[in-house]
Parts: C-alpha cells; structure tokens; sequence
C-alpha cells in the first residue's frame, strides 16, 4: 500500500487511495494470520490433491469370489471371461460357505456362483448363474451387479456368435456416455471441487474474519476515520476476492496438469462466472457475519446455508432431479446449484450458451441483490 | 480413589452445565444433527426416480411403443420429448433438458420380427458421469424385461441362461441405507471433536484454566472432567441420529444395540483424544474451531462413506488406517445392516484402542507440559 502510496501520490484521488490502504492492511492481515492461511491456501490445497488423486466413484479390481462347484469347460470358460475383465480380481474357489466366508469379512465384495450342473442345464436351457454382493455400499453393489451381468453378458455373445447353443437377446443395447466417454468419476469431481473452494474462500472466510472486527470492535474503530461504509466494504472484499481467484487459478492449473480433465470451453466464459458466484459467496458471508456478529456462530452458520449445501445438495454428487420436490424447491435457492451446471458444462461440454446464460443471469442477481443488502446492513449500522 | 472420582463427577457437572445452560449450546447439540440426517437422508442418494429423456423413434412401430411404454411406466423415466430429426438430439442433451436420448432406428421392428438383432441405442450426458451410468444401468434393466417377454410372446427359444442377482444386506441397494447409519459416526465425530477443543480453548481464552491449575485436581483429572461430558454428548447424538434412522427413515436395524454401543464409545474415545490434542496445540477458540475443521474434512472424505475406499490408491488407503471415522463407519454399518457381533468387529475394534491410547497420552503429556 505504501509502495504505492509514494509512487503516485497526486495522480490517486483520496478515494482509491483509502480502499487501497485498506486492501494493504487486509492483504497483510491474511498473511500474517495463521487462521486466514489454513482455510484459504491449505484446505483447497489439500482438497485439491484429495479430489484429484484420492476420491473416486470409479470401481475397478473389484475382488470377487467366483464358485465353482463342479468343473466342465462351459464353466471355465465363464469363469475365465471375470477373470480377463479389467473390472474384476478374481479368486477361484469350489466352496460356497467359503466364499461366503470370505464376503462377511469383506475379503471379497461379491460372489458368483456356478452350480455343479451348470453344463448339464445349459443345454437343457435353463442354467442359471447366481450373482450375489455385498450390499451395505449400494451404489458400488450396483456397479458390480451391472459389470457382472455384462461379463455374462460378453461370454454368452461369443458362444452365440461361434454358433453355440446360447443366444444373444432380440434387443440389444449400445450406449454411448458423451461428454466423459472413458466414465472417469475424476472429470467431474474436479471441477465440482471448484465449487467447494470457491464457497469456503468466499463465504467461510470472510464471515469469519468479518465476525471477528465486529466482536473486537475494531470496525467501529474504521467508522470513525473519514473512511467511508463502502470503502470497507470493498477494502473487504477484494482482498478476499483475489484470493479466492487465485484458488480458481490453482484448481484450473491442477486439473489440467495434475488430473488432465478435458477442458472443452473457453477460460474467459469460466473466469466470468466464477468471477460472478464468488461475489454471491463473499455477499453472503459479509451478510451472515454482520448480522450474527460473532465467529463461532458466523461460522456455524457459514457452515449450514453455504458449504454443506454445496457439498450435498448443488448437483456436484448427487442428482437434484431425484430428490424429493421440497429439497428440489430448496436447491433453487442455492447458488452453488447454478456454479455448479456452468463448470460441468464448461469442462466437459463446452461453451453451450443454453446452459450458460440463465445459469450466469441467476448469479448476476443474486450478487447484485446480495452486495445491496450487504450495503445496507453496514450502512445501518453507522447511524 | 475416591475422591479422585468425586472430583471429577464435580467438573463433568460443572462441563455439563456450562454446554446446557446456554440456550445456543442445548440447541446446536441436537438440532443441527437431526436436521443434517434429515437432509442428508433424502439428498444424499445416489438412487434415480426422475429421469429425463428424450425419443427419437424413426420406427413408430408396435415393438418400439411398447419399449417405450415400458419406460414411462418404470416410474423412474420421464419423458420430455419426442425428436423428429436426429439433429436434435445433440441440443437436448448439451443444454441438459434430457439425461438420456433413446434413439429407435427405422427397421426395428422388422428386425426382431425376422429374429435379427436390433439395436437401441442410448446417448447419456456423462456431465455427472455417475448419474449417467446408473441411469443407464435402468435402462438395460428394462431392456431386459422386453426381451424375455418378446421371446415368450414369440415362441422365441428363451435364453438358455438366467442371470440371477442378489445384494446381502440391503436387498433393494438403497443409498439411503449406506449413509444414514454412516452419519452416526460422522455427524457425532464433528461435534464431539469440536466441544472437547473448544471447551478447554474457552477456558484459555478467558484465563479460568489458571484457575482449575490452583484448585486440588490433577491432570489427569481435569482431562477426564473434559472427556466424559464430550463422550455424553456424542453418545446422546449417535441414539438421536439412531432414532431417526430407524423411526422416521424405517431402517431395519440387525444387530444388537450393546454392541453398538461398545464399539461406539471406542470411537468416541478416540475422537475425545484427537480433541484434547487439538485443544492442547491452539490458543483461542478461533484457531480451536479451525483446526477442527481443517482435521474433520479429510476424516470424511477418507472415510469411505461418500466414495469407496478400495478405490481409492493404495497409498492413500493406507492413510486411512490412522482415520477413526473410518472404522466407527464399518461398525455401524456392521451392526446396523449386518447385525455383527464383537468378535467380528475386532479388526475395527483394536485401531480404534490404539487411536484412543496413543492420542490420550499424548493430550496428557502435553497437559502436564503445559502444566508445569
């Protein structure tokens, strides 16, 4: 600030100059405070990694207990059609209570089971293949039902096409999954995980560091310079607003680099909107914090109505259209619902102004709704 | 003996008091976890009912309408549009108006009709690619009933071979099963975590813990005073979320409830420790809360609760053998879903009693440092 302060001292009206004494003392602030440190450079960087490297909706190695229960070739050869699929670690076993064994102590997470007749029934044509998983994680049981049935599904193909008794069902399907067609979880939780960044700079960390002025009562302190409300509140802001643009710029670097998600859009569409929710988050977080004036409450608070809600309910894991139409109702209130459409759409499918332009004018009003609100709650509170 | 229990009965009544006297305390004890499970009960579900799709049938046969119909009448497809050209499928599916764009080419009626195969093929928005898949997942399922009556009705020979599917423990595979139960342990570590830094942070902060130092308790009296009430609480927390899982969610509980309840106050040990070691490293309340936050968010990501965690990468699965929250999940999800015994929760137990050893001596090594 003082650098320059001295560089131009006449050129700068007095204005500028009090917002820019005020970002140095809150750029400085954020350095100096080990709290502002952790939440705003080491969660999203340790988010970042646990994002990219470790979470993954993907299941691949599955270990899965094939049953034998009496030898023929039809029944090796289905074996042998798990075993060659990247999907599954197979064990080989001609025990059932063994395999079952094996389940409930989570060695394997799935059983197929071949009976000791399986040739004999096959070309009397009903033979029977029993698929059973462990069904406490349903959303992994479902995935292993499904690469399963389509193993069974693969050997039963070949034996059709090499003219063998089994034949393929009348209707086949053939899917195609655009946008992501190496069904990486990856591609969409990274820039989903923007989302969570950008909430906890933008809200959680302003409300906390807004909370704390009012609790030490050192903003009464600034109302009493000639500084006027909103220069505070944008001496506030940008500081909080750059470093949460310089969390958009690590996650965009990290998931090009580390995780190379395709980018298919266009880098200012991004910076746009991005530039549009953290001003929605930071309005929130000014407002809770100058309404609750204190920092545990703030944060509490912060924790309920922005980052819980991004986590769960923006679309960014689970699908909105499936939930129940209250929380559907709710979600419409949510800002992170709409972030959340135009960096799936951004990455992954490109710059598709259908999705962008409503999704961008809702956050527009938003941000513009919230900074008059913010205004005038400080404003109040001169008086 | 003693008195060292007197003692410490007197300061878990004094910790008590101090969270039930504020107004804001009795309520952030229960309130917050009760509405999260209600929340997280019906959002957090990777389950379909709603699924938005798009036709294009260049057939308009009999056989594609019935497909069709099947769909509709699953429950979980709605139809929002019928596309004339198959130029429209790419809009449908960019500006998110369907999930799925069936696409029915002209001879498929034909086809099934002289016994050649025919294709459906199905265009998913891979955007969530998770939602795709299992979207997709529903669709071959009702392929698959079409078949077997499209062969019954036929005279078709019926596929030599039946794939039969079964899940243990949650036979209709339902998420919602998966993460209820999981909040008891996540939900109760947060807080549990949080009351035990913060309330030794608090007496920091306002110089009362200079004061318990001057009166007859010895350290490791004031560290039980501090870990007791904070285990109640949690404990108290875990039956609400219990309660609402199995009174307002209807998940059937298998196991027995003592088991729970030993497996989860080793949990709640652990978590006290990590908490007391939390509390002895801050300074105020505002770097107490933080450090809480900061430990609990990869607790839960690591977890396995949200996403597996063999699939995750192998270094980091080894990570998660230091994460409580880990093994107080499959706990639960033992006891509650597959209703399992003690001895079958020893590879759970035993982590947690050495977290809880390790972490405990370590808080009270660092009291008496402090201390003196």
């Amino acid at each position: 600030m003082t650098l320059a302060y001295r560089s131009h001292p006449r050129q700068l009206s007095t204005k500028v100059r009090r917002v820019w004494s005020l970002v140095g003392k809150e750029a400085r602030q954020i350095v100096r405070d080990p709290s502002s440190i952790a939440i705003g450079v080491v969660l999203p960087v340790l988010l970042i990694l646990l994002f990219g490297y470790g979470l993954s909706l993907d299941v691949r190695h599955v270990p899965l207990a094939i049953v034998l229960e009496g030898p023929s070739p039809a029944a090796t050869e289905l074996a042998a059609s798990f075993q060659l699929s990247p999907y599954f670690d197979v064990q080989l076993l001609t025990s059932m209570s063994r395999a079952e064994e094996l389940m409930l102590a989570r060695q394997v997470d799935g059983i197929v089971r071949i009976r000791p007749d399986f040739a004999r029934h096959l070309s009397l044509g009903d033979a029977e293949v029993q698929i059973l998983v462990h069904g406490t994680d349903a959303n992994r049981a479902r995935i292993i039902q499904g690469y399963a049935q389509g193993a069974v599904g693969q050997w039963a193909a070949r034996r059709a096409a090499e003219g063998r008794e089994v034949s393929a069902g009348p209707v086949s399907l053939r899917d195609r999954l655009w946008f992501n067609e190496a069904n990486e979880s990856r591609y969409f939780l990274v820039p989903g995980l923007i989302v969570l960044i950008m909430t906890l700079i933008g809200s959680l960390l302003t409300a906390l560091v807004m909370a704390r002025e009012w609790e030490r009562g050192t903003l009464e302190a600034l109302f009493v310079t000639p500084v006027r409300a909103d220069e505070i509140l944008l001496g506030k802001t940008l500081p909080y607003f750059a470093l949460g643009m310089i969390g958009l710029a690590l996650c965009l670097l990290a998931a090009k680099f580390l995780f190379h998600v395709p980018f298919r859009g266009s880098v200012w569409v991004l910076t746009g909107v991005s530039m549009l929710y953290l001003l929605v988050a930071l309005g929130i977080g000014l407002l809770i914090s100058s309404a609750v004036k204190s920092q545990f409450v703030a944060s509490q608070v912060t924790m309920l109505v922005t980052f819980l809600p991004a986590l769960m309910l923006s679309g960014f894991l689970f699908d909105l259209r499936s939930m129940p139409a209250p929380v559907r109702l709710v979600t419409y209130a949510l800002p992170a619902r709409y972030y959340v459409a135009l960096l799936q759409t951004v990455f992954l499918a490109g710059d598709i102004w259908g999705v962008i332009l409503p999704n961008a004018a809702v956050l527009a009003g938003m941000a513009a709704v919230l900074l008059l609100l913010t205004r005038g709650a400080t404003r109040k509170k001169l008086a | 003996m003693l008195d060292a229990i007197r003692r410490i009965l007197a300061l878990m009544r004094k910790e008590l008091l101090a969270i039930l006297k504020d107004p804001r305390g009795r309520f952030s004890i229960l309130v917050p976890p009760m509405l999260q499970t209600l929340i997280f009960g019906y959002a957090a579900t990777f389950d379909l009912n709603n699924v938005p799709y798009a036709v294009l049938d260049q057939d308009r046969s009999a056989a594609s309408r019935d497909l069709l119909a099947r769909l509709d009448g699953s429950g979980v497809f709605r139809r929002v549009a019928n596309l004339d050209r198959a130029a429209d499928v790419q809009a449908s599916i960019n500006e998110r108006r369907a999930l799925l764009v069936i696409q029915i080419g002209q001879d498929f009626e034909r086809r099934l009709l002289s016994s050649l195969p025919a294709d459906v093929q199905v265009i998913a928005d891979g955007r969530n690619s998770n939602t795709a898949g299992i979207a997709l997942g529903y669709v071959s399922a009702v392929v698959e009933a079409f078949n077997a009556d499209w062969r019954a009705a036929h005279d078709r020979v019926s596929l030599p071979l039946r794939v039969t599917t079964r899940a243990w423990y949650n036979p209709n595979l339902e998420t919602r099963w998966h993460m209820i139960p999981g909040m008891i342990g996540t939900l109760t570590l947060l807080q549990t975590l949080l009351l035990t830094a913060m309330s030794v942070a608090r007496e920091r902060e306002q110089g009362t813990f200079d004061q318990l130092l001057v009166t007859p308790f010895r350290p490791a009296e004031i560290m039980a005073g501090k870990a007791l009430p904070s285990m109640l609480v949690g404990t108290v927390q875990a039956t609400t979320i219990l309660l609402v899982a199995q009174l307002w969610f209807r998940i059937p509980f298998a196991g027995s409830f003592v088991t729970l309840y030993v497996g989860l106050s080793l949990f709640l040990l652990a978590a006290v420790g990590i908490g007391l070691v939390v509390s002895s490293v801050v300074a105020s309340m505002q770097q107490a809360m933080l450090f809480t936050f900061v430990l609990v968010m990869p607790f839960v990501l690591l977890s396995g609760l949200i996403t597996p965690l063999s699939s995750m990468p192998r270094a980091l699965q080894y990570v998660t053998l230091i994460n409580p929250l880990r093994y107080a999940i499959d706990i639960v999800h033992r006891v509650y879903l597959e209703g399992a015994g003690l001895g079958r929760l020893m590879p759970d137990l035993w982590p947690l009693a050495v977290i809880a050893l390790v972490t405990l001596s370590a808080a009270s090594w660092m009291f008496r440092h402090r201390l003196t």
